[in-house]
């Protein structure tokens, strides 16, 4: 049962991982393809840790819940980096603008 | 069955992974490369994670964790490299 | 009471953090996370801008419940939008006018807001009273602004009450 779960989420994480990552390279610009990565690859990265999760607290060495931080972190800082990186885009794209005028 | 579903994994991942190197060489914009080096650390915590499961053995934990760290911080200094054309004020 | 503990709710996190980070629940761990999490907040409390209270924690719960289920969502709608013919796609800025005045309940739905369908928050003006959003795929974009104020940006003028 466990490890039907595990297989599972293996899946799904690997796909939205992937998704997120065909994103970055099929859409057209920049703005656009900060949308793959920020949401499925943290999704994609938070159902493998899920995964491991439930695999090693099978193992029956009591329940191993240390996944759960490297989630937490991630879903905390992927909007941060997101943020900083439109305002990136948007910085240098004014100074291109300026640059012209 | 569990075996297979990490075998596919892997796959997802490395396949991943090479898409972001190919928008890290190609990028058209500076923000382009930033955002697959950023895409790239999260997949490799997946990778190392997946490896883990794969030899089944927790200790690559502490290194995903790092790996988790050092790429926020790293992304965060670029941008801000970018931003300002300064890290140190 | 307040002397020693600054604040309560951080102390907790930090607490359950590093029993998370040690992995365990032994009672040497329980100990000196708790150590930690009383001398931390009091070292640093004098760094930290005014936090806002909570006023409803238990508005907070649902609040996060109704953000996760989001996410999930969006993870499935973004998933089609990226494999779906990139050319259909109508990306565009939108600004979303703020009735927040806690900026940490503007950094609350700034993430929320990245989170969710389709949507990032870009850039918030200086006044903070205006934030920029890139829209994915927009159809109804006062539809979408009235969304955003009713599901994130309400529960959390509650919940802060600011």
């Amino acid at each position: 049962m466990v490890e039907i779960l595990t297989s599972l989420f293996l899946v799904i994480g690997g796909a939205f991982a992937l998704i997120g990552s065909i994103g970055l390279v099929r859409l057209p610009d920049l703005f656009m393809r900060l949308h793959g990565p920020t949401k499925a690859t943290t999704v994609g990265v938070g159902g493998i840790l899920i995964a491991s999760m439930f695999h090693f607290s099978s193992r029956g060495q009591g329940l191993s819940l240390h996944e759960l931080l490297v989630t937490l972190f991630l879903f905390t800082t992927a909007p941060v980096s997101a943020y900083l990186i439109a305002r990136t885009a948007l910085h240098l794209k004014g100074k291109d603008v300026n640059r012209r005028g | 069955m569990l075996s297979a579903s990490v075998i596919f994994a892997f796959g997802c991942i490395a396949v991943a992974l090479l898409l972001n190197f190919w928008r890290l060489v190609f990028g058209p914009e500076p923000a382009d490369r930033i955002l697959a080096l950023d895409t790239m650390y999260i997949n490799t915590i997946a990778l190392l994670v997946l490896f883990g499961i794969h030899i089944n053995l927790a200790v690559f934990f502490e290194a995903a964790l790092l790996i988790a760290l050092m790429g926020f911080v790293g992304t965060v200094a670029l941008c801000k490299y970018l931003l300002r054309g300064d890290l140190i004020e | 009471m307040r002397r020693w503990l600054p604040q309560p709710l951080l102390s907790l996190c930090l607490w359950l953090v590093w029993l998370l980070l040690a992995n365990t629940v032994a009672f040497g761990h329980l100990l000196l996370g708790g150590l930690l999490a009383l001398g931390l907040p009091l070292l640093t409390v004098r760094f930290r801008p005014e936090l806002p209270r909570i006023r409803h924690a238990f508005k907070l719960l649902r609040y996060l419940m109704v953000l996760l289920f989001d996410i999930i969502a969006a993870n499935l709608v973004v998933a089609r939008l990226i494999l779906g013919p990139a050319y259909q796609l109508h990306p565009a800025f939108i600004r979303l006018p703020l009735d927040l005045s806690n900026e940490f309940a503007i950094v609350m739905l700034t993430h929320a807001i990245s989170l969710t369908p389709g949507t990032v928050s870009a850039d918030l003006s200086s006044d903070r009273r205006t934030l920029l959003i890139h829209v994915l795929d927009v159809e109804d974009e006062a539809g979408l602004i009235a969304r955003i104020k009713h599901r994130y940006e309400q529960p959390l003028k509650e919940i802060f009450e600011c």
